[in-house]
């Protein structure tokens, strides 16, 4: 029994139907894209890979701020923060090429899985040009290898391992933030200054890759100057309670302890250094000391008054005197009420950085961009004046060695620059022995 | 069909039509509208839903039949992933040795895990697993992971990747133009993808996504039939009663024992897709959320049921790629026609639920399936059915206080 009934009209119209229907696609697939995401419409879209949740959340939160800033500052809104000091004069304060500028976001978790599912969303789902953002060098190697694959290019925020220009270098992925071997470099001379060149130091390190680095760089450039390295010994990243491995420490012989630690396990390690009486003793008639070679101002805010006379080394700091640095601050401060810390800093330099590629090379297709980005040298964005050095995508400018304030006015008034080390000091080739291997590879056009 | 009966035909055919479908299903919503941020049918996640599908089908042949519930079956899928990449690095990039490579090995781990882990059951063999799981990510972690080190299998942190100068010995080391090759089958790159406009939908069609799809039938079926067989029933006898089961002159460990290392090669050959799909493999697959991950999904869907792991682990992918991307200028966007005082109320009311809350979100929905659901997504689906029936045929037979309950069949 059927209730069909095929009438002359009735067929006509479903033919037609159909025959539009299948005729629809080739009229609006008729337009190629020449690279992957190529923006069509009034708007261009950026990704801004964030940890919103995990260990370094605050971080990212900071960093999220900051992206939204420069996204503002390209179109125009606001006071135009740095883009009024930058040496480069491509971007108007109107958009980008005609477009505006819009974003997306997404959690890294901190993790690599996660942060290129969230990653491999933006490009795939949203359309994003370029991902920017994140706070672990593990993330940040992920993502710029998904990204040399998709076509995007990867502007790095927070990462200090040697090896996202090292050996895991890529084509597309850049960083603007320092890195272990500068730190080093950096810190060195400074500790040799202030503590002497026959300390014994004692390194506890987070067991992970970005911890590996940091310590072979600090052992290195510390043993240069005469420092003997005592022992180095491994702590779990996920551990809160340091307790277990800083009893050794004192009846070791070392007299300096070097917290190779990050974030939260940075707050706890040194906060329980502290609570040990370990900066009151007195170890081969010299003052115990303690050093914090990467510092962060959301962890020294964290650690309290325990960061006070410890040295570190930063990217940047609020701080600092520049035009670029204080204009920053300003349109920073008066949005969020706070000053920014320097993973922001980093990532909206790295969002005008790539934006200002964009606009001198008129173009959005990655190789132009790749191309207007190598070897770029510009001032005016906080950090003095700066390198793209073609060679491995690694940012060269001035690092920075601090201390813990010893009497802090506010809460954001913990750490003190103790020296602006050179660019010079802190120079490497790019096929020093820490950075050898890998190689970017060609650009990639995607589609 | 396939020696299935009528009803489990079905189903198979329902899923198969779904799956195909998916880039159309997943897409509702026209690009550009306020909505599109809930599209789900872009390649990525639609790969996920399929590969996450297999790990929880697999999961759920040993927690749904066995009852035995492994908190460690992350473990089985870092292993695929690693053991896939490493294929990638040595042999090349076709995908089927490393695929089937990734099952063998996570088979290998699964035989020596669940033969030390099932001397005994209950929360000691959760515990068990569970640390055996937490030793694997750990040695992935650091101990093989060292870059320093020259036995470095897993690449730490950092996750193991492909570079340029792997041997790649059956394949190309480098692509024409010098990047690295795409993990392909057969020449179908899994990164291809078609895009169809129609109107102001975009539906992608992913190679990657389609060959993700098929495994996951194949492995679908293999369940089904499971499920189905003898060897099922035994495994059914093992949960209701392992103790009886001992008394009547069976030993169930060989069934348990097959059961764990069946569902760890499902797990293996969910890793090894993913790292098919994208060729990393990281610690944090094996971590101990992830594991937990797998158990939501599973009692999520409905343990035990057929469909229902593949639900939830569609429902747990969908909230973590989705709902954590909403952020505050989506909700604008979203409640822009409210006056601005409301607007600004409702974006503040919804904000602690998405973005970085979604595991908020997450948390409310799996409590209230737990408490009003406890049969999982499949029970809600069953219970709508259930309304749709009961309203189109009144009740029959003269007596309505009157049920005589049917002679149950010698089998069941």
């Amino acid at each position: 029994m059927s209730n069909s009934k095929f009438t002359r009209r009735g067929v006509l119209r479903t033919g037609a139907a159909t025959g539009a229907g299948l005729a629809l696609p080739t009229i609006f697939t008729s337009s190629a894209a020449a690279f992957t995401n190529e923006p069509k419409g009034p708007n261009v879209v950026f990704g801004f890979n964030v940890p919103q949740t995990g260990p370094y959340a605050e971080e990212g939160l900071d960093e999220l701020r900051a992206q939204q800033l420069a996204v503002e500052h390209i179109n125009g809104e606001g006071d135009g923060g740095a883009l009024n000091t930058f040496s480069s004069k491509a971007l108007q304060g109107n958009g980008l090429l005609g477009k505006k500028v819009t974003y997306v976001t997404g959690d890294t978790q901190t993790k690599s899985d996660a942060a290129r599912a969230s990653a491999k969303s933006m490009i795939e789902k949203d359309g994003a040009i370029m991902i920017n953002g994140g706070s672990s060098s593990g993330v940040a190697v992920a993502v710029q290898a998904l990204c040399q694959e998709a076509g995007v290019i990867f502007m790095a925020g927070l990462t200090h391992a040697n090896d996202t220009t090292g050996k895991d270098k890529r084509r597309h992925g850049f960083r603007h933030f320092f890195n272990a071997y500068m730190s080093g470099a950096a810190l060195a001379p400074v500790l040799a200054k202030a503590y002497g060149t026959d300390r014994r130091a004692y390194h506890l390190t987070a067991d992970y890759n970005w911890g590996w680095t940091q310590e072979a760089s600090i052992k290195a450039a510390t043993e240069a100057l005469g420092w003997e390295t005592v022992a180095t010994v491994r702590t779990p990243l996920t551990a809160t309670d340091f307790s277990s491995y800083l009893a050794p420490v004192l009846n070791s012989g070392a007299d300096v302890l070097v917290l190779n630690h990050y974030g939260g396990n940075m707050v706890n390690s040194l906060t329980q250094a502290v609570q040990f009486g370990m900066r009151d003793k007195i170890v081969n008639g010299k003052q115990f000391e303690i050093v914090v070679p990467l510092y962060s101002e959301l962890m020294a805010e964290g650690a309290g008054s325990a960061v006070q006379g410890v040295y570190g080394s930063m990217n940047w700091n609020w701080q600092l005197s520049d035009e670029g640095t204080k204009a920053f601050v300003k349109s920073f401060g008066e949005k969020y009420g706070r000053p920014p810390s320097n993973s922001a800093q980093t990532c909206y330099a790295q969002v005008i950085l790539y934006a200002d590629a964009v606009a001198r090379a008129g173009s959005f297709h990655p190789c132009a961009v790749i191309e207007a980005l190598e070897g770029f040298e510009f001032d005016g964005l906080g950090n003095g004046p700066t390198l793209y050095r073609a060679d491995d995508h690694q940012c060269f400018k001035d690092v920075l060695v601090v201390k813990g304030k010893e009497n802090p006015k506010n809460q954001y008034d913990i750490l003190e620059i103790v020296e602006k080390t050179p660019v010079e000091q802190v120079w490497y080739e790019p096929d020093h022995p820490m950075f050898a291997g890998g190689e970017l590879g060609p650009c990639n056009p995607g589609e | 069909m396939l020696g299935l009966n009528r009803q489990d035909t079905a189903l198979l055919i329902i899923v198969a039509v779904l799956t195909l479908l998916a880039p159309f299903i997943l897409n509702p919503f026209p690009e550009g509208s306020g909505l599109a941020t809930l599209n789900a049918g872009y390649p990525d996640l639609m790969q996920r839903f399929v590969i996450y599908g297999i790990f929880a089908i697999g999961f759920n042949i040993l927690f749904g039949l066995t009852g035995y519930l492994s908190f460690g079956h992350a473990a089985f899928l870092g292993v695929g992933s690693y053991a896939a990449v490493w294929m990638f690095k040595l042999i090349g990039m076709q995908v089927i040795p490393a695929v089937l490579f990734s099952m063998a090995i996570s088979a290998i781990l699964a035989l020596g895990i669940g033969y030390v882990s099932l001397r005994r059951s209950g929360i000691y063999f959760s515990i068990l697993t569970l640390a055996f799981a937490q030793m694997c990510y750990n040695l992935a972690y650091s101990v093989l992971g060292n870059p320093n080190s020259r036995f470095n299998l897993t690449n730490g942190e950092t996750g193991l990747q492909l570079t340029l100068d792997d041997p790649r010995i059956l394949g190309v080391q480098r692509t024409p133009d010098g990047g690295i090759p795409v993990p392909n089958f057969f020449g179908i790159e899994m990164r291809d993808s078609y895009d169809l406009h129609l109107g102001d939908w975009v539906f992608t069609f992913s190679g990657g996504y389609y060959f993700a799809a098929a495994v996951m039938l194949i492995a679908f079926y293999i369940a089904i039939r499971i499920f189905r067989s003898p060897f099922g029933l035994m495994l059914r006898g093992v949960k209701s009663n392992q103790t009886r089961l001992y008394y009547t002159g069976i030993n169930a460990r060989p069934y348990t024992l097959a059961a764990f290392v069946i569902s760890g090669t499902y797990a293996g050959l969910a890793g090894g897709l993913l790292a098919c799909m994208d060729p990393l493999a990281g610690a944090e697959r094996m971590q101990w959320t992830a594991s937990g991950e797998v158990v939501l999904m599973t009692i999520l869907g409905g343990a035990g049921t057929l469909i229902g792991p593949v639900l939830g682990a569609g429902f747990i992918k969908y909230f973590e790629n989705i709902f954590s991307k909403i952020n505050d200028n989506v909700l604008h966007g979203w409640f822009a026609f409210l006056p601005d005082g409301l607007e600004d109320f409702m974006v503040t009311l919804v904000h602690p639920f998405v973005g970085k809350g979604w595991h908020l979100t997450l948390g409310i929905l799996f409590m209230l399936v737990v408490i009003f659901l406890p049969g999982g997504l499949v029970e809600g689906g069953q219970r709508i059915l259930g309304l749709f029936r009961r309203r189109k045929a009144p009740p029959p037979g003269p007596d309505p206080e009157h049920h005589p309950k049917p002679t149950p069949h010698v089998a069941e």
